[in-house]
């Protein structure tokens, strides 16, 4: 019995998911650049990124609502699978487990982990905060429609909102890079079995066992 | 800067400390509005235009004698009019000029995300530097004076100057002296209050016992102040504000919670980079891969 040549290939995301992915983050690293432009004089110099900054607030709602309605469409696709369930819960009490990547104590994952699913509903929360907050603060459409005191509320809410979603990316883009192969599961769409085995166990069972496995020959 | 009255002592957005050896040791300058002489001829309203090249819409007689109905990017001064009836079942014709009090701590400076576009002078001018405005809105939502105005034009950010390009070549503002009255007078804030102080003694003395200065202490003072009969209800004068401060929400929003937020930010980023250090990367191996051959073969 010979070992195949490379591993045998899952597929993880469809092309249609892929490019929801990142249409959703390239819109989002642009929103959050010009925003952080306008958060800390320390960043202001991003603005230049988006032609001064007059383009950078001209430019930042617009790009964030294509950020939002992506996400919509993102959240969607998801809904089902973030759920947190009691053995997501047990994932999280052993965090240290999965900081020093000791899986095989950690209990079986499902299509996402604890912690993707838990950046799911941050990401949730902290759009439709940034939404509604950012509606309140678009002076060029709605300045007339909300009072003072409703838009320092609003440009607070804002600021930690997109605080917590910037630490939440940060945190995800890094995981991405650290589970080795992730990030070839969201651009050529694939993962290997092994990965799948060692990550997602309980995803790779229902894959491998499903009359219509998502499964995609070498 | 050549003209030292245009030291910037207090610039918006920036982080380091502005040119600070030269002081203003002669004071800082103040423009006193005494209600209680003012006849509501609007001459303040038609010299700041004049001056300023401002010219705001006709507009519509809304009923009474104020107009335009609010200030705008066009009109950076207006006459507020308000009756008021007294306990003594008197009619009181309570007329304020409103416009930009140049506060010592003003809230547009601080909300402002924009280097150079607020500035304050050390003479206590808060000057808006157009060139610098991005027109995000901020100061609006940072004063508490409900004082500036984006123009619908070029989205910039309007406010009175306290006519800080003729108070640098040492003349007073357009608005002081078109006044018919003394209502309005300018000097150093010193003296303005001394000023003041004469004025409130005159009015108490013909039966205005709550006369008082405006000069609120909320904000640092301010640079533009006002002698009212009524001090203990300084929003008969169409809704001064009693007690002007920062909002609690702007000083959370734009205080010291940004740079802590910041550095929260850039230590989630380290803290990963040191988890790569420390822990690694969790890679599959041929045993994973040979592992899930196996569990495949099986089901």
């Amino acid at each position: 019995m010979s070992e195949p040549a490379s591993p045998r290939l899952l597929e993880r995301h469809t092309s249609a998911e892929r490019t929801t992915h990142w249409t959703l983050a390239l819109a989002f690293v642009l929103a959050a650049l010009s925003g952080l432009a306008l958060f800390h004089p320390a960043l202001f110099w991003l603005s230049e990124l988006f032609g001064g900054g007059p383009w950078t607030r001209i430019l930042h709602p617009y790009v964030a609502l294509i950020a939002v309605v992506v996400f919509l469409k993102f959240a969607a696709d998801l809904w089902d699978d973030a759920r947190l369930t009691p053995a997501d819960r047990q994932w999280l009490r052993q965090m240290q487990d999965v900081i020093h990547n000791r899986e095989d104590r950690l209990p079986e994952v499902g299509r996402y982990n604890a912690g993707q699913k838990l950046l799911f509903w941050v990401l949730f929360a902290g759009m439709l905060g940034l939404l509604l907050s950012g509606i309140v603060m678009w002076r060029s459409w709605f300045g007339l429609y909300f009072s003072v005191g409703l838009i320092r509320v609003a440009s607070l809410v804002h600021a930690v909102c997109a605080f917590v979603l910037v630490c939440g990316i940060i945190v995800h883009v890094y995981s991405a890079f650290w589970i080795k192969g992730s990030i070839e599961g969201m651009v050529r769409g694939t993962v290997t079995a092994g990965w799948a085995w060692k990550h997602h166990r309980a995803w790779f069972r229902q894959v491998t066992h499903d009359a219509h496995p998502r499964t995609r020959p070498n | 800067m050549a003209l030292q009255s245009l030291d910037i002592v207090r610039r918006s957005a920036t982080t380091t400390p502005s040119p600070d050896v030269r002081r203003s040791y002669a004071g800082t300058v103040a423009k006193l509005i005494d209600t209680s002489k003012c006849i509501g001829c609007k001459a303040c309203q038609v010299a700041c235009m004049e001056w300023n090249d401002l010219r705001d819409e006709v507009g519509s007689n809304l009923g009474g004698y104020q107009n335009p109905a609010d200030l705008s990017d066009q009109s950076w001064t207006l006459m507020r009019f308000a009756e008021y009836e007294n306990p003594k079942g008197d009619l009181e014709w309570l007329i304020r000029k409103d416009g930009c009090m140049h506060c010592a701590d003003p809230g547009c400076l601080k909300a402002c995300p924009a280097p150079g576009a607020i500035v304050q002078y050390s003479n206590g001018i808060v000057d808006f530097q157009e060139e610098n405005c991005i027109g995000c809105g901020y100061c609006v939502t940072g004063c508490p004076f409900n004082i500036p105005r984006i123009s619908k034009r070029d989205h910039k950010a309007y406010k009175c100057t306290l006519c800080s390009d003729r108070v640098a070549v040492g003349l007073e503002p357009a608005c002081i002296k078109a006044c018919p009255t003394g209502a309005l007078v300018f000097g150093t804030k010193e003296d303005m209050q001394l000023h003041a102080a004469e004025r409130v003694e005159d009015l108490k003395s013909r039966g205005f016992e709550n006369a008082g200065l405006y000069d609120p202490p909320g904000v640092g003072g301010t640079h533009v102040m006002y002698v009212l009969h009524h001090a203990d209800q300084p929003e008969l004068y169409a809704g001064l504000a009693p007690d002007p401060h920062i909002s609690l929400l702007v000083r959370a929003w734009k205080g010291k919670t940004k740079p802590l937020a910041l550095a929260v930010m850039a230590l989630t980023a380290l803290t990963a980079f040191f988890h790569f250090v420390r822990v690694g990367r969790d890679e599959v191996d041929a045993a994973d891969e040979a592992a899930a051959a196996a569990a495949e073969k099986q089901s």
